[in-house]
């Protein structure tokens, strides 16, 4: 089944196309990494998946429901608000930045949407909280503020903080840009152990060794187009395109 | 001045701290919800009201404190005269009167103030707040209640100790329209004891209660430090 269905999808910035065509799926369970030179669209898909950005055309299906269609006159429109409310639940998203709330404990950061949004209660948010903390190998920070934690450790709290809400899907966009190398492990061990168990994501990055070891199909962009969509043999060893190479090359070397 | 007379002046003084503590806590009471108000009215994406708001502002800042009591105070009058069925009921020199026209001046004045201070606190906060609250299905409301105004408050507390120390001697300006607070029965025990004494107990009043105000500041940054 698929989870995310893109088909078309168009987007431009004061008549700079940022996106060209875009389709693809996510099937459920599957890990895509989406990869490409910085300014080649990837970013922007995922804001446009996670209505951060209005795309301009195409079309957008999460979970069997549509978030964007072509309607009979051929325009472009978006499901009500309501609908994309829903649909918004079914992702998750984690920042390049973590974008923690500065304000409020690790346990809080995680369990206020489950509150204020799913109206949990708080022991039930609470227990969940601690049981996504332990994954995350946390659990003694629960009462940190994340301004007392390392990035690669706010970065996990974020993960859980998305997962609190069980979203269908779990996006990351550049999860660990902002990282130093010696942090960057300690995510990317997250993001296997998540695709260990079978969570469905879409990952955004510049870790090439990382996306071909874990991913089930590997997009390239490049100047808002979709160039390669694969397997990550095809296209980290056996890819003919000219550019794909060349990109490539630069991370091999 | 004798000790005697000096302890008459400060009970008389300290009789009128209440009327002018009234001045700096009412003012603050509306004046900051009023103030968020405008900010937010600043910020609205409709041009003509958020230009509108600007002008307000403008006004507000652009021209003394002093001058805007005289012209609230005044306005009642003047259009009881040129409409004698207006404001009838209103007397001039009723208390409740005096203290309601000097209420509308300062809150007036300080909400735009205040209002400046905000929309800098607000503006401040990172986009990313936004949307991670927003990705996580919070609403506008919700985020702006639990994620970002919480993040203003500590962001604005250094600016607003400064509004809220300068209201506190700003009071004194309510004696213009002859409000009955602690500088205008200071004036009226110099002339009386025609000494200087007075005035200088006047400030150390003012001086007491902006120290108190400061440590009071000073304590809640403190306590607002538990994140950076």
């Amino acid at each position: 089944m698929a989870i995310l269905e893109v088909r078309n999808l168009s987007k431009s910035f004061d008549g700079f196309d940022v996106l060209k065509d875009i389709s693809f799926d996510v099937e459920k369970g599957q890990v895509v990494s989406i990869i490409g030179p910085s300014g080649s669209g990837k970013s922007t898909l995922l804001r446009c998946i996670n209505q951060f950005e209005k795309a301009d055309g195409g079309s957008i299906n999460i979970c069997g429901q549509d978030m964007l269609v072509k309607n009979e006159k051929g325009k472009t429109v978006y499901a009500p608000p309501k609908v994309l409310h829903e649909l918004r639940m079914k992702i998750g998203l984690v920042f390049q930045n973590f974008n923690l709330f500065p304000h409020m404990s690790v346990l809080r950061n995680i369990t206020e949407a489950p509150m204020t949004v799913l109206k949990q209660d708080k022991k039930t948010a609470e227990e969940n909280a601690l049981r996504l903390l332990k994954k995350m190998g946390l659990e003694n920070k629960a009462n940190e503020y994340p301004c007392n934690l390392s990035g690669g450790q706010q970065q996990r709290v974020s993960i859980a903080r998305a997962l609190a809400l069980s979203p269908e899907v779990l996006f990351f966009d550049e999860p660990t840009s902002a990282l130093d190398p010696e942090l960057t492990g300690e995510i990317l061990k997250v993001i296997k152990s998540l695709a260990e168990e079978n969570m469905t994501m879409v990952i955004v990055t510049h870790e090439m060794s990382f996306a071909h070891d874990i991913s089930d199909r590997v997009i390239f962009m490049d100047e808002g187009y979709i160039i390669e969509n694969g397997t990550p043999e095809e296209v980290f060893e056996h890819s003919d395109n000219e550019r794909t190479k060349q990109f490539l090359e630069r991370y091999h070397s | 001045m004798t000790g005697e007379e000096i302890l008459k002046v400060v009970g008389i003084l300290l009789e009128y701290l209440v009327p002018t503590l009234k001045v700096f806590g009412f003012t603050l009471l509306f004046s900051i919800p009023l103030g968020l108000v405008v900010a937010m009215l600043k910020m609205c994406k409709f041009k003509p009201i958020s230009w509108l708001t600007n002008l307000y502002i403008l006004i507000m800042r652009g021209t003394p404190l002093m001058l805007q009591i005289i012209v609230v105070y005044y306005a009642v009058p003047y259009i009881q005269i040129a409409n004698p069925d207006m404001f009838s009921f209103i007397d001039i020199k009723d208390e409740n009167y005096m203290f309601g026209a000097v209420l509308v001046a300062f809150v007036l004045n300080y909400a735009a103030y205040f209002a400046e201070i905000f929309r800098g606190g607000i503006e401040s906060i990172p986009k990313g707040q936004y949307e991670a609250a927003a990705a996580l299905g919070m609403t506008k409301a919700q985020t702006f209640f639990r994620i970002i105004l919480p993040q203003v408050i500590k962001r604005i507390v250094p600016a607003s100790s400064n509004e809220v120390i300068t209201l506190v001697k700003d009071t004194s300006l309510a004696n213009v329209v002859a409000y009955a607070e602690i500088t205008l029965k200071a004036k009226q025990q110099m002339q009386n004891y025609a000494s200087l004494v007075p005035l200088f107990i006047a400030g150390v009043f003012y001086f007491a209660m902006a120290t108190i105000l400061t440590a009071l500041f000073s304590f809640i940054e403190k306590k607002l430090n538990y994140y950076r």
